[in-house]
């Protein structure tokens, strides 16, 4: 709990609110004291000057009688404490409490020391300097004194008592003491209010925060880390729901993209292990196969040379050679697609192989009341294929097509038809060397199936090896680590560390530097070296303009394929067709389109039928 | 089943009656670990009047070896105990001179190429025809020929260059059959060498591949049909893709047999990885030592 990252941030928040709250209340609760006390001396300064002018008549008059009633009566008001007149010797002549008058002040006294605290005494005492604040003993509340001098004056050496000399400036003093009771309760009162009021903002707060904290804080950190447990155990497939559009959100976001990629990476981690076990089951079938195979084969090809005086029996010795030799081939496939090898390629027509394919499972169509749709553009260009390879693909295709509809009869439609694919998103950089001529294809490395472009990549000083996308306009690049967006690289070889930057041409996007990688036989591939731009030029390939490829629908009216497995029937060995098939036939012919530079593509919906997509270019590049 | 006692009739006539004959054309060494490969061998070469003796182990076969000379060997790669590169190990320890053409049914690039540089003089993959066979025992027959001419004439202290022209020094072959010459800007011609050229009979035609055709160290990349209706088979020695087709071989395809290595080459190529195949090619420079 108290580890909790919630909890902390709380505590944070919570420490900083105290401490701005109280220094707030400190000074607000300091601020109107002394308001409140000024308004009291000032109150008690014009009580003072009251006095004095009221009772300033009398005086000059000598009517002792009159002051002293004056000055009683203002005495007994409550907040009064005590009104005094001292003369200059310090003995008081006049006061509310009737039992001090002829008593004798120390000039030490409260009362004395703002004009007697230096030895001699000051004639003139300025107005904020003639009031005090004391307690005469410490439970008491506290009192404010204000002493107003009685100067001098005209009237009074003129007087007819004429009891002053007119050399004197000071002729006695008005002490007036009032008590603070109400004022320091008021204060009590404000302090109590304030400390309330902060208290309260200070658990308000922390409220808030604590919620919110748990809300956009709490809520998706256990989210992911419920979502990295599971990763954990290794479920790839978990995925964060509902994440916000913070930095969390996104957070999460990359999270899930993360996974989905581990995913791949282990799908295909998988695969290529499928594929190696494949590759040496195949060499063990084609070591085993081939033995009674060349004995089939050399038996038959030696009585086809010897009886040719018997055309019957050619007719018969012809096709078990032919067939044998065809065992041969789908053997060698067997191996080449193991070992992906490079496919047989001549001039073909698409449509000839299509006819031959459809003469090879015409019989089992019609056991099955299939009924097969040509629908063949016959003006198609020739392409350059395996013929043998190619024929594979669709006779696999068209039984696929007929387990598919199963017993009950349906239509399959195969059609053929040119047509053109622009280069941007399409075209693979297939042969890249840096200008000493280093090979920058990495075969080890690749990305969505191809051989990516190995690079290094110098920035801030660091030297990291990158993989580029080697399809024209995809820029699914590959970096060991994140690089900022921002970011420019200085492109090296691998090898030798030339740079392939070209500081003298800008980018049109974004105006950085751009790179140009040699592509022998065609034009330099340029990119932007900043990051982020999506930038690329490849002039030869853009010139050469738009693509031909023959496309090849084979549609059936089938049972379809489940969407889950639609993402997994290229596999090898992933079967649909259970004890029926050995799992790989499409992961065969996957592998030869591949060798073709072709794409293949599935679509299907349950209950309405499948339709294969192939695309397989005209001009071999 | 007429047909089957005519045959039989057909090779026991050729057995008892052209024995002496047969002993003319050749004698051959079959070391296969599978039965019917060594009847089939036996069966399709004993008809051609060769005289065919089986072994079904390499050891077999080095005992036979000891005992009698052959013109030739055919020889699987996969045996138990000594495998077909141990067994040509040993030949070549043994300084046996017959020439051996290996097979297997694990027929990959790296068997091939393997058997060839450790000194067989052809590889055929299985399954086989019976005229693939054939085309290669006779070219393994005449290859022994010219070689005990050369060996002749050596002792006579005659010209070589008579009976054939060994390919140049900067060259590279696979095998006896084809070879390959670096050029200066990357690019690699291949070609065929006038002692293959010897094996078979006059050319009549070539099957080129195509502009762009990638070519693999091993496999074949051109047929040769000869006069005499033989089609013959010959292995790239190096990888690559073919950039240009010698336009006037295949206008004239005499200039083959007058210049093999020079006006005679078959295709222009950027190698795929010509630093690592090289290895696994032998210097014409060696030839003249």
């Amino acid at each position: 709990m108290f580890n909790k990252i919630g909890f902390k941030l709380i505590v944070a928040v919570g420490l900083t609110a105290i401490i701005t709250i109280g220094v707030f209340a400190y000074f607000n609760i300091q601020r109107q004291s002394n308001a409140l006390l000024a308004e009291v001396e000032r109150h008690a300064n014009q009580l003072s000057e009251t006095v004095k002018s009221s009772t300033r008549y009398d005086m000059l008059l000598n009517q002792r009688d009159r002051i002293d009633k004056t000055i009683i009566s203002i005495g007994s008001q409550t907040e009064i404490r005590n009104v005094r007149i001292l003369n200059k010797l310090g003995e008081i002549i006049y006061s509310s409490h009737k039992e001090d008058v002829g008593k004798m002040v120390d000039k030490r006294a409260e009362s004395c020391y703002a004009c007697h605290e230096a030895n001699r005494p000051l004639e003139r005492l300025p107005i904020n300097k003639r009031t005090r604040i004391y307690r005469i003993d410490p439970d008491s509340s506290r009192i404010l004194g204000i002493i107003s001098p009685i100067y001098n004056a005209r009237s009074c050496w003129e007087a007819e008592c004429h009891a002053h000399s007119k050399d004197k400036t000071i002729l006695g003093v008005l002490d007036v003491t009032t008590t603070l009771a109400d004022v320091d309760h008021e204060i009590k009162r404000g302090e109590i209010e304030i400390v309330i009021f902060a208290l309260a903002a200070i658990i308000a707060l922390s409220f808030i925060i604590g919620f919110l904290v748990r809300r956009w804080i709490d809520k998706p950190v256990n989210e992911l880390l419920k979502a990295t447990d599971q990763v954990g155990v290794g479920n790839l497939n978990y995925t964060i729901k509902d994440k916000g559009n913070d930095e969390l959100g996104k957070l999460a976001g990359s999270f899930n993209v993360m996974t989905q990629k581990l995913s791949e990476a282990r799908m295909q981690l998988f695969q290529s292990d499928k594929l190696a076990s494949l590759g040496r089951l195949a060499a063990g079938v084609a070591h085993e196969i081939n033995n009674p195979l060349t004995g089939v084969l050399t038996y038959s090809s030696f009585l086809l040379k010897r009886t040719q005086d018997n055309p019957e029996l050619q007719e018969d010795l012809k096709v078990i050679v032919r067939e044998t030799k065809r065992s041969r081939e789908i053997v060698k496939s067997l191996l080449d697609f193991a070992r992906q090898s490079v496919p047989k390629k001549n001039n073909v027509d698409v449509n000839e192989i299509i006819e031959q394919a459809a003469t090879v499972v015409e019989n089992q169509l019609t056991i099955n009341h299939v009924k097969l749709e040509k629908k063949l553009d016959h003006n198609l260009p020739q392409i350059i294929a395996d013929a043998n390879q190619i024929q594979q693909v669709f006779i696999n295709l068209l039984v696929n097509a007929n387990d598919a509809i199963g017993k009950g009869g349906g239509i399959i439609t195969v059609s053929a038809s040119l047509l053109s694919l622009s280069p941007f998103g399409v075209a693979q950089i297939k042969r890249a060397a840096c200008p000493k001529r280093h090979d920058l294809v990495d075969n080890e490395f690749k990305i969505e199936g191809l051989p990516a472009i190995k690079l290094k990549a110098k920035f801030n000083g660091n030297e990291e090896i990158i993989h580029l996308d080697p399809v024209y306009g995809r820029r699914a690049h590959q970096y060991l680590e994140e690089v900022d967006v921002n970011k420019k690289l200085n492109i090296l070889c691998p090898e030798c560390n030339t740079s392939m930057n070209e500081e003298n041409s800008k980018c049109p996007k974004c105006g950085s530097p751009l790179f140009s990688i040699p592509v022998p036989r065609e034009s330099n591939f340029e990119a932007c070296t900043r990051v982020g731009c999506d930038y690329q030029h490849w002039e030869s390939v853009d010139e050469a303009g738009k693509k031909d490829y023959v496309e090849i629908k084979i549609s059936d009216t089938g049972c379809g394929i489940p969407q889950d497995d639609v993402a997994r029937i290229f596999e090898p060995f992933y079967s649909t067709k259970g004890q029926k098939g050995t799992g790989l036939g499409l992961a065969v012919i996957w592998g030869i389109i591949d060798n073709h530079n072709g794409i293949i593509k599935v679509e299907s919906e349950m209950g309405h039928g499948t339709t294969f997509v192939i695309r397989l270019p005209l001009k071999q590049k | 089943m007429k047909w089957d006692t005519e045959l039989l009739l057909l090779s026991g006539y050729h057995l008892s009656k052209n024995r002496e004959q047969m002993s003319h054309k050749g004698n051959i060494l079959v070391i296969d670990d599978e039965q019917v490969i060594l009847d089939a061998v036996k069966k399709i070469c004993g008809s051609e009047n060769f005289d065919v003796d089986e072994s079904l182990n390499a050891k077999d076969a080095l005992n036979k070896l000891d005992k009698k000379k052959f013109d030739l060997m055919f020889c699987d790669i996969m045996m138990p105990e000594i495998d077909g590169f141990k067994f040509l190990d040993e030949i070549n320890h043994r300084k046996i001179e017959t020439p051996v053409i290996m097979t297997t049914g694990y027929s990959t690039v790296e068997n091939a190429v393997n058997s060839l540089y450790k000194g067989a003089i052809d590889f055929i993959p299985k399954p086989f025809t019976a005229d693939e066979l054939l085309n290669s025992v006779y070219r393994g027959i005449k290859y022994f020929e010219i070689q005990k001419e050369l060996k002749e004439s050596a002792q006579l202290n005659r010209d070589a260059t008579l009976i054939y022209v060994a390919c140049p020094a900067k060259y590279y072959r696979l095998g006896y059959a084809s070879w390959v010459s670096v050029e200066n800007k990357g690019t690699a011609l291949i070609g065929i060498t006038d002692l293959f050229l010897k094996t078979i009979e006059s050319v009549a035609d070539i099957q080129f591949l195509n502009i762009e055709d990638e070519i693999i160290q091993g496999i074949s990349c051109i047929q040769i049909t000869c006069t005499d209706g033989l089609t013959h088979s010959v292995l790239a020695p190096v990888s690559g893709r073919i950039i240009e087709i010698n336009e006037e071989l295949s206008k004239n395809k005499t200039i083959i047999e007058k210049d093999p290595y020079f006006q005679g080459w078959l295709y222009r190529i950027i190698p795929n990885d010509l630093d690592y195949e090289l290895k696994h090619l032998i210097p014409c420079s060696s030839d003249r030592i």
